[in-house]
């Protein structure tokens, strides 16, 4: 488009700042408002779906148009500022929730010629920019002059925080397998997709992620919303929507980042191809992965019950944090030993052998993957039986010393002591 | 070039990921009725008046959440660059890598017998 723009006797410096700019709108609006239009509708009715109900189906077909109907009331409403609230940061606060969510997007690789901003440092990009939003829930909380508000943005803040470090860590592994920061080479790395190989290191990411957007059984954040001692308690209107919106988006936004990551993006039969063809089977492909993802999360959402939050937190650090770091190591390991040699196989794909016909069928890349991502499965599942006997015997021994406890004190049928009766006839 | 270009991008996403909520904000500013109202501006307090300050002491378990985050977060920048090269690194970058990590993993068993994770 530049090279268009520039043939019309345009500058090339505006040039390259026009088609950036509206790279950026593209980017950015897809990310925001396309998804809001469909996903706030699939997540009603799902969750109307999973609780044998129908969901909204008056506005518009099957319900469609509720968005806008939401959207107009929401905009619709008076803008109250609490009294002695900090107005520049209370009015910042929600432009930060989605600025944080929607600056994700530059990066995520939509097909191999579709992408916003490929980075060389994609991932690391992508965390600290996610990490904003945890501010804006802070500055909600802080500017709106209530107690409550900043004590119910105080433990949602813990929450977020805490629940970066496995995902963080957990982004590590993709990075370590692929050999590079930017998402557009992890999806390229990725001739066996890494859900495949390192499972363990993709559910702590899909965890960590349940847990950083506030997504159920992690509801606590929401359900202090929810309930009267939320962050955003003193916001109205269109700003409730925004703080609203942020969470929802954030919540595609990881499963995409999981596609992405774990899964193979935009990486699909026919993606290769050069072209508009290549660019709309990628961008297919990642959608759809996404969308899968994305009903998993609301399937699991809307299944489980809710955890306390300081079982929530007992989970983290206790239990993911240590899995995760142990992964970590272990991948490492297995990756340094099994390194692919793509030079090897590549020459016998070359050579015309039976092997090396068998080798190109499946694509020389695929097949030096193999035996890393194999052994790297086997890791995974080694680590995970150790943890599930580790998590089995301490829950027998918590049983074994409820049990011993029950036991020493018989129950309490009534008075322990018999009371003197006073004799009859006195 | 090409990495300007990608920065340049970022820079112009900054201002419209600012600029995207920044217009229905503003439309509802429009929109909106404006009846302002002694009632309304209280703050909240589940419909009584309010006792005291707005700023609460709060509990030290938060801070101690976030030092902890900070120590994990500042391991994991120092993992990235790591990570990304490893392919080219010999076997030795794992040991390094191991006793580092190490380090912090005994940094959290500490950590977790003090009880700087448990809430309240």
């Amino acid at each position: 488009m530049i090279e268009a723009l520039v043939n019309l006797g345009w500058n090339p410096h505006i040039a390259t700042f026009v088609a950036l700019l509206l790279g950026v709108v593209a980017c950015a609006s897809f990310g925001l408002i396309w998804f809001t239009v469909i996903g706030l509708w699939l997540v009603r009715k799902v969750a109307a779906r999973v609780q044998d109900r129908m969901g909204p189906n008056r506005v518009g077909p099957f319900g469609l148009f509720q968005v806008f109907a939401d959207l107009g009331k929401m905009i619709t409403k008076e803008d109250i500022t609490p009294q002695g609230a900090d107005k520049p940061i209370f009015n910042i606060a929600p432009l930060l929730a989605i600025a944080a969510v929607v600056l994700i997007w530059a990066v995520m690789p939509f097909a191999k010629t579709l992408i916003g901003a490929d980075l060389s440092v994609g991932a690391l990009y992508f965390i600290s920019v996610a990490s904003l939003g945890t501010l804006g829930v802070l500055l909600a909380g802080w500017s709106s002059n209530n107690k409550y508000a900043l004590i119910g943005a105080l433990r949602a803040v813990a929450a977020l925080v805490s629940y970066e470090v496995p995902m963080v860590i957990s982004i590590l592994v993709p990075v370590l397998l692929a050999g590079t920061m930017s998402m557009n080479g992890i999806v390229e790395a990725q001739h066996i997709f890494y859900i495949f190989a390192v499972p363990l290191s993709a559910f702590v990411f899909f965890t960590s992620n349940l847990g950083e957007t506030g997504r159920a059984p992690f509801d606590v954040i929401e359900a202090e919303s929810e309930l009267v001692a939320g962050y955003n308690i003193e916001y109205t209107g269109i700003k409730f929507g925004m703080f609203q919106a942020a969470e929802f988006v954030h919540s595609f936004t990881s499963c995409a980042l999981m596609a992405v990551l774990f899964v193979g993006g935009w990486r699909g039969p026919g993606a290769e191809l050069p072209g508009l063809a290549g660019a709309l089977f990628g961008f297919i492909y990642f959608f759809s992965k996404s969308m899968v993802i994305y009903m998993l999360l609301l399937w699991i959402g809307n299944t489980v019950p809710r955890l306390r939050i300081d079982q929530m937190m007992a989970f983290n650090w206790k239990f993911l944090v240590p899995l995760q770091l142990v992964n970590l190591l272990a991948v490492a390991f297995v990756a340094k030993i099994l390194q692919p040699n793509y030079e090897a196989v590549r020459a016998t794909a070359e050579s015309g052998s039976t092997l090396g016909n068998i080798y190109r069928v499946f694509g020389p890349e695929f097949i030096a993957d193999l035996p890393r991502a194999i052994a790297l499965l086997i890791v995974n599942v080694i680590i995970l039986g150790g943890v599930g006997l580790m998590i089995r015997n301490s829950i027998r021994k918590e049983r074994a010393s409820v049990e011993a406890n029950r036991a020493a004190r018989p129950p309490y049928l009534g008075r322990r002591t018999p009371v003197e009766q006073p004799a009859v006839g006195d | 070039m090409q990495q300007v270009n990608e920065w340049l991008f970022i820079g112009i996403f900054f201002a419209i990921s600012w600029a995207l909520p920044a217009a229905p904000i503003l439309i509802g500013g429009v929109l909106g009725p404006k009846r302002a109202n002694r009632l309304k501006r209280e703050t909240y307090e589940c419909g009584i008046e309010t006792v005291g300050d707005a700023w609460v002491q709060f509990k030290v378990q938060y801070y101690l959440y976030a030092i902890v985050f900070l120590i994990f977060d500042v391991e994991a920048v120092f993992l990235f660059p790591w990570a990304a090269a490893y392919n080219q690194l010999g076997l030795y970058a794992f040991f390094e890598m191991l006793i580092f990590v190490g380090l912090l993993g005994v940094a959290l068993l500490y950590a977790w017998r003090k009880g700087a994770l448990e809430w309240t």
